[in-house]
């Protein structure tokens, strides 16, 4: 569907983005993920031809983007970080307007209605983009990339300024994007990826420093990490967990409330120490506050990931 | 490019734009044509479109001022450069949206010659080469309003730069006949708009005019598009 091959690009001889290369599989929703100014927004300006490689190239569906560029464009939906929204067209007509750049060959009048059905935009239709809330306009921008429905959609930050809710909306129609197009989403927003990604890059300082599901990530590379909260001096619990088999290092966190102290283990690969840690505390008489298996642990490999590199530069 | 034609045309009327543009232009030639013509009692139109140089100079910055500034301003250029539209019928869209405008106002000087026919005898072929010479100034005008347009993200920056390089075309002239003759002297008189242009309003059709308002036209939209290519690959 779509590969990427060794990209690059440098400004002022200064790279962005310093040799990546990927490919994407027909509708798989891809998460593209790394601190701000990583390179994200660069390489899918590269990929939609916005933006010349300095060197490498990119295919979609077998066609280079700078050869055929008209061709290889046809098959792509691009929403850039900021929506391209003219604030002096109403919705449709903005809708209308692109509808005809894009040379789409649907019937027109079903075509948008179903496009605005899909983004919620049916109330709207008739509105001022100007006029709109900062969630209408991310949804106008999604429905200009779906217009034509092309077989690869490049989302660069969907859900960036959106409250809650939106998010929850915006996230639930990209899954649902994702059953008939190909999807690559920019984010830094980790549950984001979690929920929707079957695969995730992480780019980093304009290299990849990750690439795969988010759980074989997680396996390979962060572990599994405990979270536990006990109501006993820190001291002696912290080196009662640290002698437990299984456990490759225990963090304290603190006193998270009055007289309980927080730990966050990490645990070996393929094992599953919270058996032994509870019989551990309840033999000692150490009641146990809190005990959960650390969701956020791709924040942790993120920060893993990324804080290495810098070390590195 | 015709949705960007479209588009264009659509929002020159959208916004004031369009309007302003076209009331200030039949006010001024209306003006010339009232004071040179029926006042004078002249069927002689020569004075009125000469007139109309400096007029352009001035308007037609405000037609080319937006056009490529404001897309990159509102990040709008990342749709136009990622659809399916070849750069050159992108930048022509917009220039021919641009030119149509400029037509509508010189157009309506055919008026005149209506005008005319009433009050005496109205030389028509003199005024279609009139028409020629100030159809010619403006697409040459237009596309160099937009390749500065193009060069800046900002229209007061286009405006001024415009009307600017308007001026100096017609300094150059004003400099020309300060020097002595020389090759330097020649060549500000070739650059030179008005004096290519004068020739329209005395009734001359010479080719090499006209092929000078088109070349020039020409080059502009092409360095506009290199702007485009330029800015991708940098």
């Amino acid at each position: 569907m779509l590969e990427v091959r060794d990209l690059s690009k440098s400004y002022g001889g200064k790279p962005a983005v310093d040799g990546i290369s990927f490919s994407v599989g027909t509708g798989e929703i891809l998460g593209f993920l790394g601190p701000n100014g990583a390179g994200k927004s660069t390489t899918m300006n590269m990929i939609t031809g916005y933006l010349a490689s300095t060197s490498g190239e990119v295919y979609i569906e077998g066609i280079n983007i700078l050869e055929q560029p008209l061709l290889a464009k046809k098959r792509i939906g691009y929403l850039p970080e900021k929506p391209p929204l003219y604030m002096d067209m109403t919705v449709e007509e903005y809708l209308r307007f692109v509808y005809a750049l894009k040379k789409v060959e649907l019937p027109r009048k079903t075509h948008i209605e179903e496009v605005c059905a899909m983004t919620g935009l049916e109330q709207m239709r008739r509105r001022m983009i100007r006029n709109l809330s900062r969630g209408y306009c991310q949804r106008v921008g999604i429905a200009q990339a779906l217009l034509g429905y092309p077989p690869l959609l490049i989302l660069d930050e969907p859900t960036s300024g959106l409250d809650p809710k939106q998010i929850v909306e915006i996230r639930s129609l990209i899954a649902q994007l994702g059953k008939k197009h190909t999807v690559i989403l920019s984010t830094h927003i980790l549950p984001e990826v979690r929920s929707v990604c079957s695969r995730i890059i992480v780019i980093h300082l304009g290299r990849l420093a990750a690439y795969g599901a988010p759980d074989e990530l997680l396996r390979t590379m962060g572990g599994v990490r405990l979270h536990l909260d006990v109501a006993a001096p820190e001291e002696n619990v912290g080196n009662a967990l640290a002698a437990l088999p299984g456990v490759l290092s225990v963090e304290r966190r603190g006193e998270t409330e009055p007289g309980v102290w927080g730990f966050s283990l990490e645990q070996a690969e393929g094992m599953d120490i919270r058996r032994t840690v509870s019989r551990c505390m309840a033999e000692r008489g150490w009641p146990i506050m809190e005990l959960s298996r650390a969701n956020a642990s791709l924040e942790d490999l993120f920060l893993t990931l990324t804080d290495a590199k810098d070390r590195e530069e | 490019m015709r949705a960007i034609y479209r588009r264009e045309m659509g929002n020159y009327f959208t916004t004031p734009v369009g309007y302003i543009f076209l009331a200030v232009f039949f006010f001024f030639s209306g003006f010339y044509f009232a004071g040179r013509c029926l006042l004078e009692n002249t069927s002689d139109l020569s004075e009125v479109f000469s007139s109309m140089f400096t007029i352009c100079v001035f308007l037609i910055p405000l037609l080319t001022m937006r056009l490529m500034s404001e897309e990159r301003r509102n990040r709008t250029d990342q749709l136009l450069l990622t659809a399916p539209v070849s750069l050159p019928g992108l930048v022509m869209g917009k220039y021919l949206a641009a030119l149509t405008i400029f037509s509508m106002g010189t157009g309506a000087m055919l008026l005149f010659g209506v005008l005319l026919t009433f009050l005496g005898v109205a030389d028509w072929a003199m005024l279609a080469g009139h028409m020629a010479g100030l159809l010619l100034l403006g697409a040459a005008l237009t596309a160099m309003g937009m390749l500065i347009s193009a060069l800046t993200e900002s229209q007061v920056v286009a405006a001024v730069g415009s009307i600017a390089a308007g001026l100096l075309l017609i300094m150059a002239n004003a400099a020309a006949s300060m020097l002595h003759d020389g090759v330097f002297r020649r060549i500000l008189r070739g650059l030179s708009f008005s004096s290519h242009y004068i020739r329209f309003t005395q009734g001359i059709f010479n080719l090499p005019d006209a092929v000078f308002f088109l070349s020039t036209a020409a080059v502009c939209i092409f360095l506009t598009i290199r702007v485009f290519e330029r800015r991708r690959w940098r």
